[in-house]
């Protein structure tokens, strides 16, 4: 190599922990340094700031809140991507979407007997499938999902197990069910006209207070 | 617009000389981490300040019936506020590493902990998205992989719209990821990578740094260049997917520039640039422009603030420009450079002089950049004389035996350019200072210094 030494000597900097070189040593340490420091704060302020308690606006919905954060979360969690035919919330409106389609559109079941409609749940995957049995299997096998996945269940016709008592013994027996997730996933939403029941197998169901909507009335749009 | 996020560090009882030393000991454990390889760092996000001095450690560890007592309150209590006082509790233990074992081997623990995490109680959620985060602070791979069971939920949940939420599961994929190879092989089929180029969309600041940082941890695998980064690896490719152009964006000066954003984002560009899978296609993105624009803000930014955070940023900044301009393409895109040469070589030397002033050791950095513009191009080697470069050069030599020896790879690429340029070499303190640097006991110091004279009367005999 004629010339001088090191000309266009790119020293390039493996990935990752392995770096080699001294040269670069101070540069990584620093970034470092910088990630170990930063202890950060959950919220932004320092303390959450407290108000006055307040209720959700919600119709049904009985939670009360002194902080916004929390609220915030709240209404995102339950109210942000709600079924305004059965109530069920979703974490996203990808899933809401999905629910909607398979759970309330008649035409997606006499389409899906023709062609394959239960699309793959997870973002990103365009594959669809027969049944949701067999969009299950893909998930769990090509996907990794756990085979009880929340988001995921099947609608079937079995009326729930139990009457529950709204309120907080749904969420209770919501924790109950979960020491028995080795059972098939059952879950379904009482038909329209039926007396509110809720089985407590189906976790994303709102549980509401007394003042809850009845029937299959969606009286109320989807509020943002 | 530079102003940085102060670490919430609270100095607490600890005089300034104690953060000082805790400071040094940080450094030096990092450097030995770095030496074996072994460098992991991760983010922990604590809404409790360490009340006394010394450990910080507010909870006491919990035992195996305390743990079960915690968890059946959560998930059956009647109250609502006791439930959520259970997991705090339990949360606070897990700050342990001893509870963290405790919880792990106890069976059906995690179980209710996903179960919490997905019931429609959302500030239970919340609370038990915080106990995995404990969780997945620990350094011990066992403990990461016992967090398996949640990741499809804490991915489900980067696609929702409570901003606090998913931040708060970023940061916790963030350090599953680097901590266990098991928990990539998970979560890259389970769709992380369309996950996140959805999430980072996203208008929250917060999530967006949270998001970079858990997107540079995943880069940083060691199979990243293999499965992660390429196109051809499909719907787990980061390459192929929409955030190499987000990333970009976030790297774009203006008044949208989020400083803490861009640090985790240059990062992030440095990873991909390191493995050398596709540098044309980023290039074919405008990285370049991106980030010498970026070069040119930072500079500017230097000169307007004391502000010491800069230089997280300028590192993988120089970094990625650096290891780009080696690569072939940039010849056939040097028209797309869009920058004059001058501003870029004097925007490097302003942040030379800032590294000199604040952080020496990072002068490397910076000097390689120059290294890589001046090896090739004798346009910026024009641009470096014409712009009286090379006293402000000259006086780096002291700094150390390997910034000395840059300075001098640097002056050799000036001088191999040809008689013109070494005739322009030659005036001011150039000799004298050569002279000095023969005289080092470093042998690469001297080796550099004999090769950049020879160059000078290869060109100027009669000197």
């Amino acid at each position: 190599m004629g010339g001088a030494t090191g000309v266009g000597e790119a020293c390039r900097e493996a990935p990752g922990p392995t770096n080699g070189t001294l040269l670069l040593q101070d540069g990584d340490v620093q970034r470092h340094l910088y990630l170990q420091e930063v202890l950060m704060q959950v919220a932004d302020a320092p303390e959450k700031p407290r108000v006055p308690a307040f209720a959700c606006q919600v119709a049904g919905c009985c939670q009360v809140f002194d902080a916004l954060d929390d609220y915030e979360h709240h209404y995102h969690t339950l109210h942000g991507n709600v079924c305004s035919f059965c109530k069920r919330a979703f974490p996203s409106g990808h899933l809401l979407d999905a629910h909607i389609l398979e759970w309330h559109d008649s035409l997606f079941q006499i389409l899906s007997e023709r062609q394959d409609m239960y699309q793959c749940l997870v973002e990103g995957c365009t594959e669809k499938f027969k049944t949701s049995r067999d969009r299950k299997e893909h998930m769990v096998r090509m996907h990794l999902y756990p085979a009880d996945f929340r988001f995921d269940k099947p609608k079937k016709s079995r009326s729930p197990a139990s009457t529950e008592v709204p309120g907080d013994s749904g969420e209770r027996s919501e924790g109950e069910a979960m020491e028995i997730c080795s059972e098939p996933v059952v879950a379904s939403p009482a038909p329209a006209g039926e007396r509110r029941t809720y089985s407590h197998r189906i976790p994303s169901t709102i549980c509401f207070g007394q003042g809850a909507a009845r029937g299959f009335k969606s009286n109320k749009k989807k509020t943002k | 617009m530079w102003s940085r996020r102060q670490g919430r560090l609270r100095p607490t009882v600890c005089g300034v000389e104690e953060l000082r030393r805790r400071r040094r000991e940080q450094e030096a454990a990092l450097r030995k981490a770095r030496r074996e390889q072994q460098l992991v760092s991760k983010r922990l996000l604590r809404e409790d300040a360490p009340e006394e001095a010394g450990e910080g450690c507010v909870a006491a560890i919990l035992g195996e019936a305390e743990m079960q007592q915690f968890l059946r309150q959560a998930q059956r209590g009647t109250e609502e506020k006791e439930r959520e006082g259970a997991l705090l509790s339990l949360r606070r233990g897990l700050q342990h590493p001893e509870t963290q074992q405790t919880f792990i081997q106890l069976e059906g623990s995690m179980r209710t902990l996903v179960g919490l995490l997905t019931s429609n109680q959302a500030l239970l959620q919340l609370e038990a998205a915080r106990c995995l985060h404990e969780l997945s602070h620990s350094e011990q791979s066992t403990i990461a992989e016992a967090c398996l069971p949640a990741t499809s939920y804490l991915l489900t949940y980067l696609s929702g719209h409570s901003s606090d939420f998913i931040e708060l599961c970023l940061y916790t994929l963030g350090n599953l990821i680097v901590e266990s190879e098991a928990v990539r092989r998970q979560l890259l089929p389970q769709g992380i990578v369309p996950a996140l180029a959805a999430c980072i969309q996203s208008p929250h600041v917060a999530v967006l740094e949270a998001l970079g940082y858990a997107l540079s941890q995943l880069l940083q695998a060691k199979e990243a260049p293999e499965k992660i980064i390429p196109p051809a690896s499909a719907s787990s490719s980061i390459l192929a997917s929409t955030l190499p152009q987000h990333m970009l964006q976030m790297l774009q000066p203006g008044p949208k520039l989020n400083p803490g954003v861009a640090v985790e984002f240059a990062w992030c560009l440095h990873y991909i640039i390191c493995s050398q899978v596709s540098n044309p296609l980023l290039i074919g993105h405008g990285a370049l422009s991106t980030l010498g624009l970026l070069l040119l803000d930072l500079a500017g930014a230097v000169q307007r603030t004391e502000d010491a955070g800069l230089e997280l940023l300028a590192c993988p900044v120089l970094r990625c420009l650096s290891n780009l301009l080696t690569e072939a393409a940039v010849e056939t895109v040097g028209g797309q450079m869009q920058l004059r040469d001058e501003r870029v070589v004097a925007a490097l030397f302003i942040l030379l002089q800032f590294f000199f002033q604040k952080q020496p050791s990072l002068l490397p950095e910076g000097l390689w950049l120059l290294n890589n513009l001046t090896a090739n191009s004798p346009s910026f080697c024009t641009s470096l004389l014409s712009l009286d470069l090379i006293e402000p050069l000259l006086q780096l030599l002291p700094v150390s035996n390997v910034v000395s020896v840059m300075v001098l790879t640097v002056l050799c690429n000036v001088a191999e350019k040809g008689p013109a340029y070494c005739q322009r070499l030659w005036p001011g303190s150039l000799l004298p200072a050569l002279l000095h640097t023969l005289a080092f006991s470093d042998t690469e110091v001297v080796g550099q210094s004999l090769e950049l004279l020879h160059l000078l009367f290869l060109y100027q005999p009669e000197v």
